[in-house]
Parts: structure tokens; C-alpha cells; sequence
């Protein structure tokens, strides 16, 4: 497994290491092994079942849930391993936001859908709490859609609409890595254009990780991209360089569209 | 070959060549069968409803709500019946609901396929088809032998195991309906699992566990069997949950069986006053059912 390690001057807010991940008996990620760069877009893009959203939700231990899924190796936030079993969730959760595929509003209105993730840390008077809620619309661009219906259920919104609340949801609690599991994938190209411009604003805040499986996306948005096939990652670097030159053949053929 | 057989050959061979008659034939065929059932189960439906409707309007006044259940050859009302069974009903309802909801939201979230959960997954279901005069007779056994006397706390009692296994029921799945999605949503937020489920999941959920909840008070209005030997029955006012408490079924039951012109009337106020509520409780069921829909 040779790795190239992306050429930068910026820290590392991730650094995985030997990651090895396991569906009960099904080996879904192989030493796996990658850096991901503070304040920058990191995309993971292959075929479908190659292990790019299992990679993703070993970032925040979404896997826990699972009864049977498990991992090894590393995978060090800020230089902490965060598999080690003595990392708080919570706290791990609270740095490491993520956004899903489908837009997930919670049943309730679109003040409370980001009052909701501030309550969990934070005991704000009204007025700070209003103002962290319009911060968080107003970076993830959808506060002048909603500022006047801030009471309505945040179902009501459009699909675009409502990917960007979840998006606010997970800013609102000042993590810092936003994960992203094919955010625009069930939207329509105006909103999925929306998308991909705010992941560009908000790399100066947050550093991303998005999975994706539009690889025009993964050229417009990313600074580094990774590529993996069966749960090895093939190919690691700046994303132009992966775009225009990779340096192996499987990559070539897969960003040429000959297979996956 | 019989000739039966070889008619039937025949026949068959026929419809298959032509197969616009084979279409007619079938359609038709199930058209009929299907109708005729519709319509018989209709009739009998209509009937009862009819026939409760008009005795029972023809037995309401404002006595019935404000006079006592009368002694034999008097007149008189239900006022001590309706309040009974309110105050029953309702207390099976506040003993009924939490342990069941929980209970639902225990197999929902955290037994899932879990061997405990399927355990009570299994028990539960064969609670929810036991006969209720069975529940009565162990709520009897257990309660009233036990403290000495009928009371109504034990025919509430009675009521709320009747409940229970709908509520659970229905909970959980109301709570499966819930998209995964959406929990792992709170779960990323880093949200506790007790508050995703008391935030998130149970507010995704909640028109359905209403629904549940009113058709089984919807179900337990009307029940006879565990009311008869556990809140038996009294002639007075009393709103004494240690003492026999008069209820609406086993009113009914009683006068309906009886040879006095007037208790028959007073049996078929009752009914019509169950069978409003019932009605009442379904309408009100569907409206929440609307309502989750439209969430979704």
C-alpha cells in the first residue's frame, strides 16, 4: 500500500492510520491510511460498496450504533485517537458533525431544528440562542429564505433547502470537521450548485470530508481526493493531480468512467 | 377418462384460446362473489347500527345523565354508570399508557432482535388475543381475593392489562416507522441516546402513539367480562375507587337481561352512549392518523 501524502504546509486535522474495518466478518476497509488537511475539502470518491461511507462514519463513531461492526488501526483527531475506548462520543460528536445523504430535518420547527444541537452543550438566554440560529442560517445561506418563517416545520422546506438546515444544524454546534455522506446526491442540480458553493465558503471555518460519487463534484469542490476500490484506498493527493495525472491505472480508468 | 374430465379439459383449453371470455369470465366471476360479501357483511352492520340508534334515542333524556340507576319497576338513569366507567377507563388509561409506551419503546430502540425482546415481542402477542374474561379472572385471583372485596381500582386495573399489549404494540410500530436516518441525524449531533429518542424519535412518532393509545381506550370502553368480577357493579353514586363501582357494560348487561320494561331502555341508552364514544374515539384516531401522514 504506498500512499501519497498530499504536498501541503497546513497541519492535519485527521490522520488515519492502518484503518482496518470489519462488518461482522466482512472485511470492508484495508489498511486504510490518509491524511486529512485542516480547513481544506478532502473527497473520498468509488464505486459503490468500496468503503468510502464506511471510512467517513469511522470519523465520528457513527458505526457504535451497530452491534457487529467494529474497527482497528487509528484514526487521530488533532493527534488523539479517537477509537481508543476511552473517547467521550458526545465530545467526539460535538467536534465532528456530519450531514447525510437524505436531508434529515427532525420533526420540529426550523428554529428548533438548530436550537436543538445548541441545547445539547450550551444554556443560552433567548437572545443569544436567537442570534447562534441566524448565525447558522446566515452561513449555511439559507437565512434569507426562512427568516420569516422561522416557526414552520422544517419539513416544510424544499429537499435543497432542507440539506442546507441540516447543514446549519451540524455548523451550529461549532465542530470542527463537518462530514458530508453524498450531501447533494437526492437533490436537483440547482440546489446540488447551492451545495457545492457553500462547501466552498465554509472550508474556511470547518474542514470537510465529503463522499461523493459525482466526480465532476469531487473536481469542483475537493482540494485533495481519495480514491478507493473494494476498501483500499488507491490513490491519495491533490485533486487536480488525481483528475489530470493519476499515477496509477485503476484511478485512470474509474475517472475516465471504464469501470464502477 | 371420466367425461368430467374431459369436459373440464374442454373447457379450460377453450377459455385459454379466448382470452378476452377467460378475462370477462373471472372478472366478473370475482365481481360477484366479492359484492354479494360486501353487501351481506353491510347489511348486518347496518342492522345493528339501526336498531341501537333507534332505542337508544328513543331512551335518552336529561334524567339519564342526572338520576342514579334505578331499582327494579322505577325510573331512573345512568349518571352513576357513566361516571363510573369515566373514572375507570380514564385511571386504566394513566396505568396503561406509560408502561406500555415504554415497554414499546423499549423493543423499538433497544431490544430490536435481541433474544429478551423477542420474549416479550411473543408474550405480548399472545396478550393481545387473550380472551378479556380471562384477564378479569386473574386480576380477580390476584387482587380482588387478595384485598378481600371488588373495587374499582381492580376493574381498572383489568382495563390497563387489556390496554397494554396494543399500546406496546402499536409503539413500537410507530417508532420502526421512524427512518434511521433520522436518529443517526441526533445521534451525530451528539445527542444522548435517551434524548434522541424523548426529542427526535418520539416526536416523529407521536400521532401514531396517540392513535394507539385512543383505540385502545376505543377497545376497552365496551369491555364487560373483566369488569364483572373485579369492579362488579353498585346501584349509588360512589367515587370510591376501594368500593364496587358502578360501569356502562356491566349496566347494560345486567338491565338487558332483565324483565323490566325500563331497565331495557336504560340498556339501550348505554349502549348507544358506548357506541358514540367508540365512534368518537375512531374519528378522532383517524384525524391523528391523518395528521402523521402529512408529516411524512
Amino acid at each position: 500500500m504506498t500512499n501519497q501524502k498530499p504536498e501541503t504546509d497546513t497541519a492535519n486535522k485527521l490522520q488515519v492510520r492502518d484503518l482496518n474495518f470489519y462488518y461482522g466478518k466482512f472485511h470492508a476497509l484495508k489498511n486504510n491510511s490518509l491524511d486529512v488537511a485542516t480547513h481544506k475539502v478532502t473527497a473520498f470518491i468509488g464505486p459503490s460498496g468500496c468503503g468510502k461511507s464506511t471510512l467517513l462514519r469511522t470519523f465520528n463513531r457513527m458505526y457504535e450504533l451497530y452491534p457487529g461492526q467494529h474497527a482497528s488501526g487509528e484514526v487521530l483527531l488533532d493527534g488523539k485517537n479517537i477509537l481508543s475506548p476511552g473517547t467521550d462520543l458526545f465530545r467526539l460528536r460535538a467536534r465532528v458533525g456530519m450531514v447525510f445523504q437524505k436531508p434529515t430535518p427532525f420533526p420540529m420547527s426550523i428554529y428548533e431544528n438548530i436550537a436543538f444541537g445548541i441545547r445539547l452543550y450550551e444554556r443560552l438566554s433567548k437572545s443569544d440562542m436567537d442570534e447562534r440560529v441566524e448565525s447558522a442560517l446566515q452561513q449555511s445561506a439559507l437565512w434569507d429564505e426562512v427568516k420569516d418563517k422561522l416557526r414552520q416545520s422544517g419539513m416544510s422546506l424544499s429537499g435543497g433547502q432542507q440539506q442546507r438546515l441540516c447543514i446549519a444544524r451540524a455548523i451550529a454546534v461549532s465542530p470542527e470537521v463537518v462530514l458530508l455522506d453524498e450531501p447533494a446526491s437526492a437533490l436537483d442540480p440547482i440546489s446540488t450548485l447551492k451545495i457545492e458553493e457553500l462547501i466552498y465558503e465554509l472550508k474556511k471555518n470547518y474542514t470537510l470530508v465529503i463522499v461523493t460519487h459525482n466526480m465532476q463534484q469531487a473536481a469542483r469542490v475537493s482540494d485533495y481526493t481519495a480514491f478507493m476500490y473494494l476498501g483500499e484506498l488507491v490513490e491519495f493527493g491533490n485533486t487536480n493531480q488525481i483528475f489530470t495525472n493519476p499515477s496509477k491505472k485503476q484511478t485512470e480508468d474509474y475517472i475516465t468512467g471504464r469501470y464502477g | 377418462m371420466p367425461s368430467f374430465a374431459l369436459d373440464l379439459r374442454f373447457a379450460l383449453r377453450t377459455l385459454r384460446k379466448g382470452w378476452w371470455v377467460t378475462v370477462v369470465a373471472l372478472v366478473s366471476l370475482v365481481v360477484a362473489i366479492g359484492g354479494n360479501a360486501t353487501v351481506f357483511g353491510l347489511v348486518w352492520l347496518f342492522w345493528i347500527l339501526w336498531t341501537t340508534f333507534s332505542a337508544g334515542f328513543a331512551a335518552i333524556d336529561m334524567s339519564l345523565f342526572q338520576q342514579d340507576t334505578p331499582a327494579p319497576g322505577s325510573e331512573g338513569g345512568l349518571a352513576n354508570a357513566i361516571i363510573g366507567s369515566l373514572i375507570m377507563v380514564g385511571l386504566a388509561t394513566v396505568i396503561g399508557t406509560p408502561i406500555g409506551v415504554l415497554a414499546g419503546t423499549y423493543l423499538a430502540e433497544y431490544g430490536k432482535k435481541t433474544r429478551v425482546a423477542g420474549f416479550i415481542r411473543f408474550f405480548n402477542d399472545i396478550l393481545l388475543s387473550a380472551p378479556s374474561i380471562i384477564i378479569g379472572l386473574f386480576v380477580y385471583e390476584v387482587v380482588v381475593i387478595q384485598v378481600g372485596h371488588f373495587s374499582a381500582l381492580a376493574g381498572a386495573l383489568a382495563l390497563a392489562v387489556i390496554m397494554l399489549p396494543v399500546i406496546i404494540r402499536t409503539t413500537e410500530e410507530m417508532l420502526r416507522l421512524v427512518p434511521n436516518a433520522l436518529r443517526e441525524a441526533a445521534l451525530a449531533l451528539g445527542a444522548p441516546r435517551w434524548k434522541m429518542i424523548s426529542r427526535v424519535a418520539y416526536r416523529a412518532a407521536v400521532s401514531g402513539i396517540l392513535t394507539g393509545i385512543l383505540l385502545s381506550v376505543a377497545r376497552i370502553s365496551g369491555e364487560t367480562a373483566p369488569l364483572l368480577f373485579t369492579a362488579l357493579n353498585n346501584q349509588f353514586w360512589s367515587t370510591d375507587l376501594m368500593a364496587p363501582m358502578a360501569n356502562l357494560p356491566v349496566v347494560i348487561f345486567q338491565f338487558a337481561m332483565s324483565p323490566y320494561e325500563e331497565w331495557h331502555a336504560l340498556a339501550w341508552a348505554g349502549s348507544l352512549l358506548i357506541t358514540l364514544s367508540v365512534l368518537a374515539l375512531s374519528i378522532l384516531a383517524r384525524i391523528f392518523l391523518r395528521q402523521s401522514r402529512m408529516d411524512h
